[in-house]
């Protein structure tokens, strides 16, 4: 019997069932608009994969989603859900933009975005370090503490730059002086106007440093085994508060670095709202992606590709049916996962003596 | 089928009558080929060890599991596979061993749930409280109907569980281990309440694996093992020692007892043998021994004291079990030596160290290993491989530089898959994935499968099969024959008996004197554990 | 300060809250948690405005609006009762979903991403201070009639057990899943009235006009410990400090983003347990 295969099974059936059920719903709304599904879906592939400009919008949502997708991923691993995206990206990138702007001119460039994206890690990891404390302290759940601390540090961070460090007349920071990310269209001219840049080879390396922690280390070991009983892993010898700080941690750091792809690559500048749900759309990509890295990395593309999409279609549907469509996949798959799990755990009996 | 029927009456006059049942969890047969016919008006003991089937067989009367084959009667009608509404609206009560009971409502609240006394749309409390008094009279059963239920003695909670299958017209009534939780008095005051019950006409099944309760109240026994229906017996006509062998099979105890010879003990009046005498017997005891705990005290999860004051020691080279009925500690003192649980006060030795406050893989480190009683909880991580389970607790030495060694994990899997003959023979398929048996040797494999000294092995064999049981017996006495000291806590009895070099019971959180294994017998272990007998170990 | 506008703006911005908490409570008593109230209210506050902008009736845009979250009330319930899915993610994308339709049919509708035309209204008489409005009465009933059903109905009874310790209530035959879907149900047709509030107050539709309101509500069911009454009193707080930096803007005594963060932090602060643990249901969130 080959195991790994139906491992596999498990991970893949729900995305692919909640593909088909959000194609199906994606066709009842196009016909409500009174258009042709395939020539939408056309027209959508077209203006995503289809051109440079196009892809390279799509590589760009995808940078960020990567990294959320792995912070959220990561936690889920540890069985902590990390609400808490959303404003890990939003520090990550204020501490990068804040520390790039301190940075002199003069300051090697490698060198001053290495320091940024340790100043993206410090501030993600700093607000994901609170609903670990809280978690392994008091036992708050770290889902309502994460959704309200969004809340906390949005509103902190708006004021900081409202009241210290904006621009006048606008909501952002002035531009960094150092550690800007190059752009793609730097090396490759096809990519000239889109937003994507050399952060997405981060997020790769990104995602396969936390593959490689998750399955390959001892730490990751640990954190799995506490992310699926905590009580055998407490048995085998595991810290069990201190690994699900350490994620906690980790997971913000993650996000946090998240946020370079705007503030060091795309604007040069921290600016008021600039995560726009991308912390939130880490739970789906999480979600879809299966929680593992190779899942998020497929799944961020994805998601990229249907809101780069709706840009394409908006002359013959309305751009908002893709917000519909997230939605649609994100319940479909939260809904498929027990069933399909059910359903091949009755399908395999386990393995007679 | 051995049983003898007892009742010649037809049909119609039984109570209950269940036939044939069948029902299968997963890989496990839970009951096959049960039957059970009740009489109205008389109290029913049905007897058996742990898994012998009885709570499941209650369960599918009472209408939470439908049987996978038989018939089942009440009152002369037809009722196969009723659901849990029908079974009460047709008067079933089932006291379950644990609680229904919401903690946060109060006592009335709990009574009248389902079927609440209604005014105007609204609850009417003043008459769900008076009724709730008045049926407390009646019955004898004292509750304070306006208590949160959380706030109750386990006592208390228990009556108000028989009080609320009366709300609602009970007229059999099914307890299933009632007493486990009860003191002395509370037992007592339970036998005046049931039989008053059945006096006034009640029906009453009681589950229990205590002998001493069976003869005490019960009128009628039905033994169970193994998922099937043994021996009906008149309580009149028997004797303990007739129903523990039906219980535990005659061939069973046999093998226990010529162990004991075996081992060359004098069986016949030798003394009790403490603690404080074995060390006499063995001067240098605390060179020696290779655990050794003293007045130790732990708290339990309402931080009562679930060990009080336990003291006792272990030599290389020798089995101590401990025999109890669940719930006396036994738990809990396993978690204290793991490391798992914290220690209220006294000190646990082991080689020579002190190791009391020491964390769970610091133990390990110093040679301890440790079968856990719930390997689905504790001893696995089920949707880990098993060649990845062949290494929890001990992950570090297949780490180097914090990064696994997956050649060498794979490797000591494939050994220790061989050694102990884990089946399927592959280290890739998750632990959920193995049979019972298998998911048990997988522990043991990696629990013993290394270097240690201690062993702590809490109901090594609990829902395995028989040729499993037979393999890890093996693999424990050849560890006692390599020098090793086993803490042996199983609820089977005839396993502590057939392991055990020395033998001990828990009650209520105390050990008893500490008795050589050829001093034991089934009665007298009975008698210790239903606190009859109470000479606990300084 | 104006003490009667003062009073007068805490029940606006509160009744919004009041709804939606109530309709938390509901579902968190059932043990199903509520994440998608910002959705309930969305949709609400969207159906609403399509009911009144086709009718020109404000009686028939509140049917609407309790409508939309009825349907939506019902997917959260299925995705988590019937389905088992994760309570969270259930919630999360309710909240996603909501905001993608009220947008797609907007477009569609009133061909605008931003916002509808104006709709009718409830009461609108200066003289008397938004107090014409019946949902303003409506918000402010709620929480006493919820805590009448939860504490002396035999529903609440139930709802109470099955949040707690559903096994116990099974075990005396109350059908659970049909004690959870009603439940999440009623909680999505309560949310959605604060939505409903909300659009016909603005007399439009804007999109994601509820701006994190459904959160604040959350945090009133967590500050609130559960217990209609408390998290009435905690709705009110939070519309009490919102005004208050309304009113104070242009003084400046603290920074406006710090009013802001009052009822997160609290809630915060209610989860460590620092004044009095808030302890949740025992079954909330639990899919098995």
């Amino acid at each position: 019997m080959s195991t790994r295969r139906e491992q596999f099974e498990e991970a893949v059936f729900p995305p692919i069932v909640a593909l088909l059920v959000a194609l199906i719903c994606g066709d009842l709304l196009i016909m409500s608009y009174g258009q042709s599904p395939a020539t939408v879906y056309r027209m959508l592939l077209e203006g995503t994969w289809g051109n440079a400009y196009g892809f390279g919008q799509v590589l760009y949502k995808a940078t960020t989603l990567t990294f959320t997708g792995l912070a959220v991923s990561l936690g889920i691993r540890a069985g902590l859900f990390n609400v808490g995206a959303e404003s890990q990206l939003a520090a990550g990138g204020f501490l990068a933009g804040v520390v790039g702007l301190a940075l002199w001119p003069a300051f090697p460039l490698p060198l001053a975005i290495l320091v940024c994206i340790v100043a993206a890690a410090i501030g993600g990891g700093v607000v994901g370090a609170v609903p670990g404390y809280l978690k392994v302290k008091f036992g708050a759940h770290e889902v309502i503490v994460t959704i309200m601390l969004n809340f906390v540090v949005l509103a902190l961070l708006n004021w900081i730059v409202a009241d210290h460090l904006h621009v006048s007349e606008t909501l952002h920071t002035p531009e960094i002086r150092n550690g800007a990310i190059p752009r793609l269209d730097a090396f490759i001219q096809a990519f000239h106007g889109s937003a994507a840049n050399l952060t997405i080879v981060i997020a790769l390396i990104a995602a396969f440093l936390v593959w490689f922690h998750l399955f390959r280390s001892k730490r990751g070991y640990d954190l799995r085994a506490v992310g699926l009983q905590p009580e055998a892993a407490e048995y085998g010898g595991v810290k069990v508060g201190a690994t699900l700080m350490r994620a906690m941690v980790l997971s913000g750091a993650i996000a946090g670095i998240g946020g370079i792809n705007y503030v060091l690559g795309y604007k040069q500048y921290y600016e008021e709202g600039f995560a726009g749900g991308s912390g939130f759309l880490g739970i789906a990509v999480a979600l879809v992606g299966r929680n593992h890295p190779l899942g998020v990395v497929l799944a961020a593309l994805f998601f990229a590709t249907l809101s780069q999409g709706g840009l394409a279609i908006h002359a013959f549907v309305p751009k908002q049916m893709v917000d519909v469509l997230q939605g649609v996949v994100i319940l479909a798959v939260a809904m498929s996962v027990p069933e399909v799990r059910t359903a091949l755990r009755r399908a395999r009996k386990p393995v007679a003596a | 089928m051995t049983g003898l029927p007892i009742a010649t009456a037809n049909r119609g006059q039984y109570a209950i009558r269940m036939t044939g049942i069948d029902k299968t969890f997963g890989s496990v047969r839970a009951n096959r080929d049960a039957s059970l016919e009740v009489m109205p008006g008389e109290i029913h003991a049905l007897v058996g060890e742990n898994g012998a089937g009885k709570s499941t067989l209650m369960k599918i009367l009472g209408g939470l599991q439908k049987p996978d084959a038989g018939t089942m009667e009440v009152n002369g009608t037809d009722v196969t596979g009723w659901n849990t509404s029908d079974a009460i609206a047709a008067g079933i009560g089932v006291v379950h061993q644990h609680f229904m009971l919401v903690p946060t409502l109060t006592v009335a609240e709990n009574i009248i749930l389902g079927m609440e006394p209604v005014t105007g749309g609204r609850i009417d409390y003043p008459k769900a409280i008076a009724d709730v008094q008045a049926l407390s009279r009646e019955t004898g059963l004292a509750v304070s109907a306006e208590a949160t239920v959380a706030n109750l003695s386990v006592g208390e909670a228990q009556r108000v569980e028989i009080l609320k299958t009366l709300y609602r017209g009970a007229k059999i009534l099914v307890l299933d281990e009632p007493t486990a939780v009860l003191s002395p008095p509370e037992v007592r005051e339970l036998w005046t309440v049931l039989r008053r019950l059945r006096d006034a006409g009640g029906t009453i099944v009681l589950i229990t694996h205590r002998l001493d309760e069976v003869i005490d109240v019960s009128d009628t026994i039905t033994v169970m093992r193994a998922g099937q229906t043994v021996e009906r017996l008149k309580t009149a006509d028997t004797t303990p020692a007739l129903i523990a062998r039906a219980m535990v099979g005659r061939d069973v105890i046999l093998t226990s007892r010529d162990e004991a010879s075996a081992l060359g003990v004098d069986v016949a009046g030798a003394e009790e043998e403490s603690p404080v005498t074995a060390s006499t017997f063995h001067p240098s005891d605390d060179m020696t021994s290779a655990i050794r705990v003293t007045d130790l005290v732990i708290l339990g999860a309402q931080g009562t004291r679930a060990v009080d004051g336990v003291t006792f020691s272990i030599r290389p080279g020798e089995i101590l079990g401990i025999a109890g009925v669940e719930g006396n500690g036994q738990t809990e003192l396993i978690e204290a030596l793991s490391g798992l649980r914290p220690v209220e006060s006294g000190l646990i030795r082991m080689s020579g160290h002190d190791v009391t406050h020491k964390n769970v893989s610091e133990r390990r480190d110093a040679g301890l290993s440790h079968i856990p009683e719930d390997r689905h909880r504790r001893g696995l991580i089920l949707d880990y491989s098993v060649a990845d389970n062949l290494v929890l607790g001990i992950q570090e030495t297949f780490a180097k530089r914090g990064i696994l060694n997956r050649d060498r994990i794979e490797a000591n899997a494939k050994e220790q898959i061989e050694s102990f003959d884990i089946r399927p023979p592959s280290g890739q398929i998750p632990a959920r994935n193995l049979s019972g048996g298998n998911q048990q040797k997988v522990v043991i494999a990696r629990e013993m499968g290394r270097k240690f000294s201690i062993l702590l092995a809490s109901q090594p064999t609990r829902g395995v099969d028989v040729g499993a049981i037979e393999f890890i017996h093996s693999r424990l006495r050849e560890a006692r024959a390599d020098g090793k000291a086993i803490l042996l806590v199983s609820a089977e009895l005839n396993e502590v008996l057939a392991l055990a070099d020395r033998v001990a019971v828990m009650y209520r959180g105390k050990m008893t004197k500490v008795m050589s294994a050829g001093d034991v017998t089934e009665e007298s272990l009975g008698e210790y554990m239903t606190g009859t007998r109470m000479d606990t170990a300084e | 300060m104006n003490p009667i506008s003062f009073v007068t703006q805490t029940l606006r911005i509160a009744v919004p809250y009041l709804f939606a908490a109530a309709g938390g409570v509901v579902a968190e008593r059932a043990g199903i948690i509520s994440l998608a109230l910002e959705g309930f209210m969305l949709t609400g506050a969207f159906s609403a405005t399509l009911g009144v902008h086709y009718t020109g009736s404000p009686w028939i845009g509140l049917l609407c609006g309790v409508f939309g979250g009825l349907v939506f009330g019902l997917i959260h319930a299925v995705a988590t009762i019937r389905y088992r899915a994760d309570h969270v993610v259930s919630g999360i994308a309710i909240n996603l979903l909501a905001i993608g339709v009220t947008r797609f049919f907007l477009k569609l509708a009133f061909d605008s991403s931003s916002n509808s035309p104006r709709v009718n209204g409830f009461g609108g008489n200066q003289a008397w201070y938004g107090f014409d409005n019946p949902l303003l009465w409506m918000g402010l009933g709620v929480a006493p009639v919820l805590a009448w059903v939860l504490y002396r109905s035999p529903f609440g009874l139930r709802v109470r057990a099955v949040g707690e310790h559903p096994a116990a209530a099974a075990s005396v035959g109350v059908k659970v899943g049909r004690v959870q879907y009603i439940a999440v149900a009623v909680s999505g047709m309560l949310a959605a009235l604060g939505g409903v509030f909300l659009a016909l107050d603005q007399h439009q539709f804007t999109d994601q006009m509820t701006a994190g309101r459904g959160f604040i509500a959350v945090a009133a069911v967590i500050f609130g410990r559960w217990d209609p009454v408390r998290a009435a009193i905690a709705c009110l707080l939070f519309a009490a400090a919102e005004t208050l930096q309304i009113q104070l803007q242009g003084i400046e005594i603290i920074p406006s983003q710090f009013i802001v963060m009052i009822p997160y932090l609290l809630t915060i602060i209610a989860l460590a347990g620092v004044v009095g643990r808030a302890v949740p249901p025992a079954a909330l969130g639990k899919t098995e």
